[in-house]
């Protein structure tokens, strides 16, 4: 008995409350990479582009699948709000997951090695991220004070040392930086080869640019406010799904009291997307960035939002009342986000009360 | 990104002296102090006289001179405060200040870090207090803004404060350190990184530069702890000041960075044995907090001076009715700014 505990492995953490979710239009060969750190987990992988196409998914993963026609059949007319032709429809694996926590990760990710040469288990740091408090009211010099060989430093206020639930956990990447078009065009060569060996939390009241590419969240705690928004085909804009979602998100954080958290883990990201065709699809929100920014610099949400649902909802509200004199293309996205919303709440219905034997409900 | 070039006579590095015998400090840091002026300041409680290896150009001070150069005033210069006086002496435009016990620290490579020359370069490249960089600093070599990254934000701040680490003893209060007594900080992360604007942190004075110009008076400890001692685990004095530069740096528009260059810090005192004393700093940093992070200067406080002027005033009617400590703090402050136009506001 005891030679088999020797051996026994510990279960792999989170195994039956983790969904991975990935959006794809090419193939999933990158799994077989990750199959040490993934096979454990269910997958849900949201097939953009052609529905006819088969995308085969390696042998002994435990997955869902859905394409546009799944997505379109599921959603109904509300299937508007999910992007076509655009990773923004991975949003739609948010919504149809039955669990707690939701890493997603783009097609084109790698498992990275660390400065000693060993494999990062990108998955295995997001649940430590996830797992342990924020600390967005000040700032620990230090960073993660929740991380192994570190604490609060000198002068950081006890009573702010229990910190808060963390909603997000966003990973970095090594190889091909996450910059835009221009940062793009001018710096083809750049590669991030700095290993930052930190976790942090992003202070309340500071916006940051959210990438989707390696990022992990707790679905019951902000999983309403993780829409994607409209991209892609029919739409004016691209690469902005991940940031819109961002901002969203921290302004909701901010005032639900819940930490976001970034740095650790590095994934290795291997494709350069075109820059061209990424400066044609950013364009546009290179300018309206500097409108949107301000607005959600200053968003307030009223003390009655105590739901992530009714705070996205009066977001919604503001950006159609603020925005669209940007451009009419906001108020679409204010209307598709509560389509979102209302897609999510169908889907995702409150669980039903249970009664106890003496009728008091539980 | 091309950086801005300083002239090495644009800096003049800050040593408080609590310890007598600065033989090997000194010998340890001289690869990279000898290129630079330094102004020594004896603690006025140390009897000893000093001992200083020759080959650096350096100006000392004592007690004595202390007294001649400031005059009458109720302001204390007594232990780690007495590096504020070389603050105030100093004519030049950038200061870096390293406690007494401090050495350089080598990075993940195995090479020793040039603190100078780091800190130098954080204030010399703009902050970006505005909007997180989730690749912080983007103006290192081989970073930059990321994607989202707002256009017309990229321009950064001046930036007016650094503040670097320490390997080995970090700087932990005197109940985590009692409790954690083995902790030691091997963890060298490679960044530095704008703390945003609003966020408060708090600011250790065991590694720190700053742009004396734009912050002049804005340093100074004001709030002294009854039992203040010669161990950083018994004072409060930069972390008060530290939350005062950090408002002043909001309001004004300059950048507060953190993270690298890390020294390499020498065990030294008993942290159970400081635990009486650290207490009661403790408790105050409880009223601070909020006080800090609900101050907003007005618009005609233009100038660092004008900012802490205005502080006291406020620390004295929110916080200096409730602990007389406060009190005294904001007096400290008004009479800083007074000793600082009087002695220190003439830069060459």
């Amino acid at each position: 008995m005891a030679a088999a505990a020797d051996h026994a492995k510990p279960a792999p953490p989170l195994k039956d409350e983790l969904d991975i979710v990935i959006p794809t239009i090419r193939n999933l060969d990158f799994l077989e990479m990750w199959r040490p750190f993934f096979e454990p987990y269910h997958l849900i992988i949201v097939q953009d582009g052609d529905p006819s196409k088969t995308i085969k998914v390696p042998e002994g993963f435990d997955y869902e699948l859905y394409n546009r026609n799944d997505i379109n059949k599921m959603l109904g007319p509300k299937a508007s709000c999910i992007s076509f032709k655009d990773s923004a429809c991975r949003c739609f694996g948010y919504m149809v997951s039955k669990k707690k926590y939701v890493y997603t990760i783009d097609d084109d990710c790698f498992v990275a090695n660390d400065p000693s040469g060993k494999s990062i288990n990108a998955l295995e740091q997001h649940i430590k991220n996830l797992l342990a408090p924020s600390t967005p009211f000040f700032f620990n010099t230090l960073y993660d004070p929740f991380a192994d060989g570190a604490d609060f430093v000198r002068g950081y206020p006890f009573s702010l040392r229990e910190g808060v639930p963390t909603a997000v956990s966003h990973g970095l990447w090594l190889n091909i930086p996450d910059y835009d078009a221009p940062t793009q065009l001018v710096k083809p060569l750049e590669r991030n080869q700095r290993y930052v060996d930190a976790v942090m939390t992003i202070p309340k009241g500071t916006l940051f640019p959210m990438c989707g590419m390696n990022l992990a969240f707790d679905r019951e705690l902000i999983g309403p406010a993780m829409y994607f928004g409209l991209m892609g085909d029919g739409q004016p804009i691209g690469r902005y799904d991940d940031m819109w979602a961002g901002w969203c998100v921290k302004v909701i954080c901010d005032h639900l009291g819940l930490g976001v958290k970034t740095g650790l883990p590095y994934i290795w990201h291997s494709k350069a997307s075109n820059p061209f065709v990424n400066l044609r699809k950013e364009y546009k929100g290179i300018f309206w960035q500097e409108e949107i920014i301000p607005f959600f610099q200053s968003a307030t949400l009223p003390k009655d939002c105590t739901t992530v649902q009714k705070c996205y909802i009066e977001l919604s509200k503001q950006v159609k009342e603020k925005l669209s004199k940007v451009d009419p293309y906001f108020d679409k996205l204010a209307d598709a986000m509560v389509t979102w919303i209302e897609a999510w709440d169908e889907l995702n219905p409150p669980k039903p009360l249970l009664k106890l034997s003496n009728g008091t409900a539980k | 990104m091309s950086r801005a070039t300083i002239k090495d006579n644009e800096v003049d590095i800050v040593i408080g002296a609590l310890r007598s015998d600065l033989t090997s400090f000194l010998n340890g840091w001289r690869s990279v102090f000898s290129q630079f002026h330094l102004i020594i300041v004896k603690d006025p409680d140390l009897k000893e006289e000093l001992k200083i290896p020759d080959g650096f150009n350096l100006t000392v001070y004592t007690k004595t001179d202390i007294d001649q150069i400031v005059g009458s005033t109720a302001l204390s210069f007594s232990g780690y405060s007495c590096r504020y006086f070389g603050f105030l002496v100093s004519k030049r435009k950038y200061i870096i200040s390293i406690d007494d016990d401090c050495f350089p620290a080598k990075d993940n490579k195995g090479i020793f870090v040039d603190a100078m020359a780091q800190h130098i370069e954080n204030l010399t490249t703009p902050a970006t207090p505005f909007f997180f960089n989730t690749l912080y600093d983007p103006y290192r070599e081989g970073a930059d803004f990321v994607r989202g990254y707002p256009f017309s934000l990229r321009n950064g701040v001046d930036c007016a404060l650094s503040c670097g680490l320490w390997l080995n003893l970090a700087d932990l209060d005197a109940p985590t350190q009692a409790l954690k007594p083995g902790l030691r900080n091997n963890h060298y992360v490679d960044a530095v990184l704008t703390v945003p604007r609003t966020t408060l942190m708090p600011v250790s004075g065991i590694n720190i530069a700053f742009d004396r110009e734009a912050l002049g008076p804005a340093l100074f400890p004001a709030l002294k702890l009854a039992g203040e001692g010669k161990v950083r685990w018994e004072t409060m004095e930069d972390i008060w000041c530290g939350m005062c530069v950090k408002v002043v740096c909001d309001h004004l528009g300059l950048g507060v960075k953190s993270g690298i260059p890390y020294v390499w810090r020498k065990d030294r005192g008993n942290a159970v044995e400081s635990l009486k004393k650290e207490w009661e700093g403790v408790k105050l940093m409880e009223e601070i907090v909020p006080f800090f992070q609900s101050l907003s200067l007005s618009r005609t406080a233009a100038t660092a001076e004008e900012c802490v002027v205005e502080m006291a005033t406020t620390v004295k009617q929110h916080l200096g009715t409730a602990h007389p400590v406060f009190g005294r703090a904001a007096d400290s402050m008004v009479e800083w700014v007074r000793v600082w136009k009087a002695v220190g506001s003439k830069s060459s």
